[in-house]
Order: C-alpha cells, then sequence, then structure tokens
C-alpha cells in the first residue's frame, strides 16, 4: 500500500516526523510499520514533548529502589519489604465511554504493578468532571465511578482514596487518574529489560481482539465534534481475566523462571515487545500467526496495534516452559511462545514465515523524536481582589455555602460504591487526610494520599506545582506517616501551543523545587496532553500521589474529633490569604489573583513537629488546613465525630473572615488533651515553630464566638446532600 | 476443627477467611474448585469475591463447578456449610439455601459497615452471641437484595431460619435500615436443618480492632465448641 500523506495525518503524525522515518529505515515503511512508528512515537508513549523537562525531577534517594522508566517505582520500606507505585491517567477513554475507560485505567495501573513483582495492596483515583450543571457531568459522573468500582471490587483491590473535583475547565475533557499500590519482596522485583539470546518471547492472558486499535495515538491529539466516532479506539475491560493473570503471574514468580516481564497496556504488543528488547539492547522476533486471537482474519497490524487488555508478554528462562504453561493452564489462560530474542537488535515480524516488517528497536525508542517546544513564562498575577468591595456575607451562610458545594461535600456516594475493606488491612479507609494500609501480617504501615490543585497551578503554575506536592506530603504527614516518595500524573492541554507548555515546564520547576526541599523523590508517573477541545485547554492539573511509612502502626490517625473539652491549636502561621480561595470562589465566582505562598522552610518544621507529636501521642486528632481554609478543616473534624467546637475570635486579626478562609500553606490543626498541651508547647518551642490556641471541643455545637452556633447533626446534614440531590 | 475454603477463579476474599479461621485456630485448608474430594472437613466456607466474574449471574456457574458436588454431599449429610457474599449467592443457586440475591434496590454496589440483629442465637453458628445482639459488620455488594416465595418467608419465620437481619444501632428492624432492599431486612439465612449459613456481610472482616471491630469473632468461636 502506498503511503498517502493521508495515511501519515491518520496515524498522528507529521510530515517531518515521517521523513525522519524514512531516513531511519532508509526507505519508505510499510503499512504495518507505519503503525508501529505512530504507536511508539506518539506523545503518550514517546513522552517527546516532556521528555527534556522530566530529566530534570529528583529521582534518586536512599529508600528508592526503582526510579521512572520501568512499569512503576520502587521504594524500599525497611525488612526487605519494598512497595511499587504509580499512577496513570485514562481521560480521553473515559470521557468517550465511561465506565470502560475508566475501568480500564484501574486494570492498566493494576498490571504495571503486578508486572514487577507485586500484590497490589490499594487503588487510589483523581477524578475530575465539568460543572455539575453542564450536560454531560452526570452521566461520566456515574459511568466514571462505576467502572472504578466494577473493575476494582471485582477484582479484590480496595480502593481506598482519591478525590473527585468539579470544574468547567473539563466540561469536554475530564480527567481519570487512576493509581495503584502494592508490596513485594525486595529481593523479589521483576524488571523488563531482556536479557539472552534465543530466549522464549511468552504472550500469557486474553486473546488479542480488535479493540483500542490507535488508543494510544487518539489519546495523544485534542478532542474536536468528531471525537465520538473514536469510540471503537476505547478497550474493554476484564476483571474476571485480570484477576486469573495476576494470580498466576504472581504464582510464576515465586521461583526464578521469568527473565523479564512487561504487560501490554497502550500500544499493546509494539511497545512490550520493543520496551524489553531496547532495555536489553537486543533485538526480538515475532511469529505473528501465533498470537491467540479473539476474532478471525485478524492482520499484522491490527494485532500490532490492538490494545486488548489483560495481556502480558514474559520473556522466560531456558527450560522452564512446561512448568510456566502449567501455571497459566491451571487459570485457564493462553500461554503461548509467539517468539525470541536476537542479536539483530532489530524488531522483526513475521506472519506464516513470511516477514511483514522489520525496523531497528533504537529507531523506535531512542530515536524517537524529542522535541524542546517553545514556552511562554507566566508572571504572578497582579490584581488584588478588593475584599471591601463585596457584598458583605455572614460567616455561617459563607461556611454553609461551601460545605454543601459540589467540591466540599462528603463523597460517601462515590466511596461507598469502592469495596475499601477486602484483604482486611485497611486501617483508615476515604475521607481522611490519607488511607492507612497495613502491610499484611505485619505492624507497619504505609498511607497514601492523592491530591491536585488546579486553580492555584492555572493563576501561576510555579506556585501551584510547589504547592501541590506539600499538601500532598502534609496529607501523609497528618496521620502520622514519614513521607518517602511520589508518583505524577501530570495532566495538561496542548503542548504544541507556548502557553501550555509553559504551564507545563513551570509547573514541573515548581515540583521539583519542593520535591528536592522535602527529599521527596518522584519515582514513576505518566504526563497526559491534548487535554482539551477544539483549542480549548483543560487548567493544568498535575496531580500527585503520595506514600508514607508509619513504621509501628498502634492507632490510625486521622482528624476526626475524639473528646470533650480537649484543645485545639493551630500549627503555622495564618495570614489570611484569600486570593484564589475556595471561599471566593464559591461564594463570589472570583477566580483572580495569586495563589497562597510557599515557604518550604516553614512547611518542612512544622511537618516534622507534628510528626515527633503524633509519634510520642500526645495528640488526639490532626487535620491538615487546605481547601476551605480553617473554618472548613474545623467543620471537617466536627462533622464526622460526635463533638463539636468553639473556635474564638483572634485578637490581632482585624478581618475574621480572613483568618477563618485564608489558605494560607503549611498549617495543621492539632487536638490536644489539656494535660497534655504542655509537652506539645515544649516540642513546638524547641523547634520554633508558630502555634496559637484556636478554641475547644465541646458536645454537640458547632460555634464561632461572637459568630454562630449550629448543631452539627445539622451541620452533617448541610455536607451530605449535594450528591444525593444531583 | 478442620476447616476448607473453597476457591474459585475470581475468589477475592479467600485470603481473609483463612486469616479468620487460622486466627480462631482452626486448621485450614484451601480447596481449588477443580478437585474432586474434599479434606476431611468440619466446616466448609465458600469465601467472598466475584467466581467465575460473576458472569451469567452471581454464583450461578460456580453452582455448577466440580467441587461443588462435594460440597452439596457433605452439606446433606450434616456438614457446617458457610457461605458468606457471593458464597451465599452460590448456595443459594446449588438449592442448598432457598431464595435469590437480587440487584441491591439502588441498582449500585454498596460498600460499608452497617447494623444487623442476631435474630437466631441456638445455632452452632451464633451461640455465642446474645439474642437480638447488634453487631456492626461490613458489607460489600452488588447483589445482596434477598428474596424469596411467600410460603419459604412463613417458614423462615416460624422455623427462625432468619439468621440476621438489617437494623439500625438499637436493633430497630425498619426499611431506612434496609441497605439493599431484601425482604424483611434479612441479611442471612439457615436451610432447615441449621447447618448451612448463607450471609451477605463479611464477619471474616471484623476480627481485628485495627482495622473494623470483633463483632465476627463470636460467629467463628460458636463453631469451635
Amino acid at each position: 500500500m502506498k503511503i498517502t500523506n493521508q495515511l501519515i495525518e491518520k496515524h498522528g503524525l507529521k510530515y517531518e516526523e515521517f521523513s525522519s522515518i524514512k531516513k531511519l529505515l532508509n526507505r519508505e515503511p510499510n503499512l504495518l510499520e507505519l503503525g508501529i512508528f505512530s504507536a511508539m512515537w506518539n506523545e503518550h508513549c514517546s513522552y517527546k514533548s516532556s521528555r527534556i523537562h522530566l530529566k530534570n525531577l529528583p529521582t534518586k534517594g536512599k529508600k528508592v529502589i526503582q526510579g521512572p522508566g520501568e512499569n512503576a517505582g520502587v521504594i524500599d520500606i525497611g525488612d526487605n519489604d519494598a512497595i511499587i507505585f504509580k499512577i496513570e491517567s485514562h481521560n480521553h477513554p473515559s470521557y468517550l465511554e465511561p465506565y470502560q475507560g475508566a475501568a480500564t485505567g484501574v486494570g492498566g495501573i493494576l498490571r504495571d504493578v503486578f508486572t514487577m513483582g507485586a500484590r497490589p495492596i490499594a487503588l487510589l483515583n483523581s477524578i475530575h468532571f465539568g460543572s455539575p450543571d453542564h450536560h454531560k457531568t452526570k452521566n461520566l459522573l456515574n459511568g466514571v465511578v462505576s467502572g472504578i468500582g466494577g473493575y476494582g471490587n471485582s477484582i479484590g483491590i480496595p480502593t481506598v482514596a482519591g478525590e473527585t473535583k468539579f470544574n468547567k475547565t473539563y466540561n469536554e475533557n475530564i480527567l481519570v487518574n487512576a493509581m495503584a499500590v502494592g508490596h513485594a519482596n525486595k529481593d523479589k522485583i521483576f524488571y523488563s529489560k531482556a536479557k539472552g539470546l534465543n530466549k522464549s518471547v511468552v504472550y500469557v492472558g486474553s486473546k488479542t481482539g480488535r479493540d483500542g486499535i490507535h488508543g494510544a495515538s487518539m489519546a495523544s491529539a485534542e478532542f474536536d465534534e468528531n471525537s465520538e466516532d473514536k469510540k471503537p479506539t476505547v478497550q474493554v475491560g476484564d476483571p474476571f481475566t485480570e484477576k486469573l493473570l495476576m494470580e498466576a503471574c504472581l504464582e510464576l514468580m515465586q521461583d526464578n523462571s521469568i527473565i523479564s516481564i512487561q504487560d501490554m497496556g497502550a500500544a499493546g504488543l509494539t511497545s512490550s515487545s520493543v520496551e524489553m528488547a531496547s532495555k536489553g539492547e537486543l533485538g526480538i522476533e515475532l511469529d505473528l500467526e501465533k498470537v491467540p486471537c479473539r476474532e478471525e482474519n485478524m492482520t499484522p497490524y491490527e494485532m500490532m496495534l490492538s490494545e486488548s487488555q489483560e495481556r502480558m508478554l514474559i520473556i522466560l528462562e531456558d527450560g522452564k516452559e512446561k512448568k510456566a504453561k502449567k501455571i497459566f493452564e491451571k487459570w485457564d489462560l493462553d500461554f503461548v511462545v509467539i517468539g525470541k530474542t536476537t542479536d539483530t537488535k532489530k524488531l522483526v515480524l513475521k506472519y506464516n514465515n513470511h516477514i511483514e516488517g522489520e525496523i531497528p528497536i533504537s529507531a523506535l525508542a531512542t530515536s524517537a523524536p524529542l522535541y524542546n517546544r517553545k514556552w511562554d513564562k507566566k508572571k504572578l498575577p497582579k490584581d488584588k481582589v478588593d475584599l471591601g468591595a463585596l457584598k458583605k456575607i455572614k460567616i455561617e451562610d459563607a461556611l454553609i455555602k461551601i460545605l454543601s458545594s459540589a467540591n466540599h461535600s462528603n463523597k460517601s456516594w462515590i466511596t461507598d460504591q469502592f469495596d475499601q475493606m477486602v484483604m482486611c488491612d485497611t486501617a483508615q479507609k476515604s475521607g481522611s487526610d490519607a488511607a492507612i494500609i497495613r502491610i499484611h501480617g505485619k505492624e507497619k504501615a504505609i498511607a497514601v494520599s492523592v491530591d491536585s490543585s488546579s486553580n492555584y497551578c492555572k493563576a501561576h503554575p510555579l506556585s501551584g506545582g510547589k504547592q501541590i506536592v506539600c499538601e500532598n506530603w502534609r496529607n501523609l504527614v497528618a496521620v502520622g506517616a514519614k513521607p518517602i516518595a511520589i508518583t505524577n500524573c501530570l495532566n495538561f492541554g496542548n503542548p504544541e501551543e507556548p502557553k501550555i507548555m509553559g504551564e507545563f515546564a513551570e509547573c514541573l520547576l515548581g515540583i521539583k523545587e519542593s520535591c528536592e526541599f522535602l527529599s521527596y523523590p518522584v519515582v514513576s508517573g505518566n504526563v497526559s496532553f491534548y487535554n482539551g477541545t477544539n483549542k480549548k485547554n483543560i487548567s493544568p492539573t498535575p496531580v500527585i500521589g503520595g506514600v508514607g511509612l508509619i513504621s509501628n502502626l498502634k492507632k490510625p490517625m486521622n482528624h476526626i474529633l475524639k473528646k470533650d473539652s480537649s484543645i485545639l491549636i493551630i500549627i503555622g502561621k495564618t495570614f489570611g490569604h484569600l486570593e484564589q480561595s475556595t471561599f471566593l470562589e464559591e461564594v463570589y465566582s472570583i477566580t483572580d489573583g495569586q495563589p497562597p505562598e510557599i515557604n518550604l522552610k516553614n512547611e518542612k518544621n512544622n511537618g516534622e513537629a507534628v510528626l515527633e507529636i503524633i509519634k510520642k501521642d500526645l495528640v488526639n486528632s490532626v487535620h491538615d488546613i487546605s481547601s476551605g481554609g480553617l473554618i472548613v478543616a474545623l467543620a471537617e473534624m466536627s462533622i464526622q465525630s460526635d463533638f463539636g467546637l468553639k473556635v474564638y475570635k483572634p485578637k490581632k486579626l482585624t478581618k475574621f473572615i480572613k483568618y477563618l478562609f485564608g489558605e494560607d500553606q503549611g498549617r495543621y490543626v492539632l487536638e490536644i488533651d489539656k494535660e497534655k498541651l504542655k509537652k506539645v508547647e515544649e516540642i513546638l518551642k524547641n523547634n520554633n515553630i508558630f502555634y496559637e490556641q484556636i478554641g475547644v471541643t465541646q458536645k454537640d455545637f458547632f460555634e464561632v464566638e461572637d459568630e454562630f452556633k449550629i448543631d452539627i447533626k445539622k451541620l452533617h446534614k448541610i455536607n451530605n446532600q449535594w450528591y444525593n440531590n444531583y | 476443627m478442620n476447616s476448607s475454603v473453597i476457591v474459585f477463579p475470581g475468589s477475592n476474599c479467600d485470603r481473609d477467611i483463612a486469616v479468620a479461621l487460622e486466627k480462631m485456630q482452626f486448621k485450614n485448608r484451601m480447596v481449588w474448585h477443580k478437585e474432586t474430594a474434599l479434606p476431611k472437613s468440619d466446616l466448609i466456607v465458600i469465601p467472598g469475591g466475584f467466581s467465575y466474574g460473576d458472569y451469567l449471574r452471581s454464583g450461578a456457574i460456580a453452582g455448577k463447578s466440580l467441587i461443588i458436588t462435594e460440597v452439596i454431599k457433605a452439606a446433606n449429610s450434616g456438614c457446617l456449610v458457610l457461605g458468606i457474599c457471593n458464597g451465599f449467592q452460590i448456595l443459594t443457586e446449588t438449592g442448598l439455601l432457598e431464595g435469590a440475591l437480587l440487584r441491591n434496590k439502588n441498582l449500585k454496589f454498596i460498600n460499608k459497615d452497617v447494623n444487623i440483629k442476631v435474630t437466631n442465637n441456638q445455632t452452632k453458628f451464633s451461640k455465642k452471641y446474645k439474642k437480638d445482639q447488634v453487631l456492626k459488620i461490613n458489607i460489600a455488594h452488588n447483589e445482596g437484595n434477598y428474596f424469596t416465595n411467600p410460603e419459604h418467608l412463613k417458614k423462615l419465620n416460624e422455623e427462625s431460619l432468619i439468621a440476621f437481619k438489617y437494623c439500625d444501632t438499637k436493633g430497630k428492624v425498619d426499611e431506612e435500615n434496609n441497605p439493599n432492599g431484601s425482604l424483611e431486612n434479612i441479611a442471612g439465612v439457615y436451610n432447615s436443618k441449621k447447618n448451612i449459613l448463607g450471609m451477605m456481610p463479611h464477619p471474616e472482616r471484623m476480627v481485628d480492632k485495627m482495622i473494623s471491630n470483633k463483632d465476627g469473632i463470636n460467629l467463628f468461636s460458636s463453631l469451635l465448641n
């Protein structure tokens, strides 16, 4: 078939890229080869616009066993225990087909984790929808939530934490990011690098169908009015098969049969075989007629580009085939040797002994395009919001407005649809600052949280990038965990626009700065560009997933008030920064101004003091202060407990409203027994940490001095109605 | 006491129940669904999960599996059988328990801690509980809406075959405290001989204070002696 310009465009390649392909091959590619290049060179697989910036992120640390570049990142939590984790986007497919898009997002990220030898122990998600009154939102919300639950519940991995946000910026392009966390023995971690010649390349798992062809290329372009036509590029998930595949792989991993293993994710058989060969600096030869197919008469082109789910590619040690096959047969899964490793450093594709395609591996991997795209810096916005000019609102009314809003309502409508308890190690479920998962059979636990703040990132990407790492770090600290490392999912618009590329570059600089300062390296991640429709880009939305360690879990720390008449203190200074706050957005629909400033030194000191206080068992509950400020944090502590509280009016600050709703960073609220207060103050004073007493807990009522008093049952009701009424 | 946990492809609470049984000093064995004989067992547990992907209908394919013939034989000769969640669904598919589990009335998967009342504390499964004791136990299912015909419902009531009912913290049984639409808030039932118990809530999730509470423990300790 003649390769026409139209075909090139259809494969998402630029004409210059096609010229490079011809140069690399010394000839024109055939259709199969063109398809393979398109699968490997698209933004989703090649990271061609982002690589140059990603390489600046800190990825090393004492506890990092494996940083970015593998299926997932690996960290050391002591005693031969390793935690393997990663977050990934499934935005484009979820917008086209919410149930399957979200479900296969969960399936894909789980495979990344168990491919490396880990038993998955937790799932998290970060989902962003358009405005609740947009006509698509309700359907998308329903579909995505049941898709996430449908997959995780069935495979039997608890979905323990997440965030759900609504903002009109996602009206035409929702975000669905899924994170998986697994546990492995440190000496039993499996990698994708191929080793040795003439080793069997084995296909295991589901059969290959015609679903998901060009999925990765679809995800590398923005949407337009014809996007509905792209529905067939969305894969269909089968959690049942994934469960079998997971058990079979983990069973095979008990001994030393596997040289390397790679899941078939985006760009399926193509990317898995190329990645294994590329890392091992080897060639790979596949006999495509052996590929187990679901449908008749599938062509090599379709087999190589299908993104059918629940498949893996394994390179086996000599003489292990029989034993390995027995395991996969036990689990009723296909197990077929479809090729071998070679020394040609080429990908050779045969069909009934006829060579259908032949491409040097380096042309697909290391020679993939790398762009240093033009990017614009964004200045810190100047426009100061004039509070005095705004219509006055009562504190009580503002609080009620926020607590009953889509973004701040209780999310049990969502979390009740996820099995959070299966595996019986979930010591703390969703709804707290971070979830806590015990390491099976041991006393230690990990804490996990996933966070984003697109409003801050939009206002000033550099500050936003810095802030979101800190907020994630703070959430782990608030449950008493020592933060270890993060994974990030970078959701942005069209990188070909300098403004968007600037948002990306500067968010990354911010992330880098915080990660370096907090010794909080990035060990895995994913970039999702082209989030937008018809030239309208989403707000920059980097999502951070963090993992921390609690070395001896005695009682899970959370933000739920425990006692009557205990003292409430706030750690960290309150200046009353209202610009870019939830208060201005929800009450006045104002989204101008600067995001709050980050002081990394204070952030670190405050967090370390909180950790010490928790470790010494001096505190009943802890909550980080984030979106909505102090008063929303306090309301959240009260709503989920049996106790109310009373906040005093501070003597110094002129504007009480700024004090209550300001979103200054690096702050925590702590509930402390009277008799323990002295010891806590000692720690804080010794470390030069700013703190103030702000109130006491009491029975039944949430009260702000001289302002209002409201029954906590009423507050609870206000916070719980949005989803049920939607 | 010897127990056997049947493992189907897609079972996912098999490890959880095994951990609970071992904690309670049962000598437990895992039995793969393709096996054709059961080890010597005083108790057989069919765990929760999505056996065979819940394709066709929850529990339908598992109800026709190789090992299930052996489970039926053992049950008919008096062996104790406990089916939890998907296990309860499988027991109704085999006919060992009457009735059926329909989609939850809100048509959504529900995972939360609910209160259930021990309606009969005179069986081998429940004798360590007090009569009408209220337990807080986790549920996690799509199809837990228990349904049966009027004659069987009458029999369930007359012969005290209802094991647990959904209720509030004080034991009040009403529609408001019925999470999934079950007839008469039924959360678990026995067969006539009371050697088979099927229940939607997960007692194996409630044996460890760090994770939840210990409200499930007495079910296992009742069985021990």
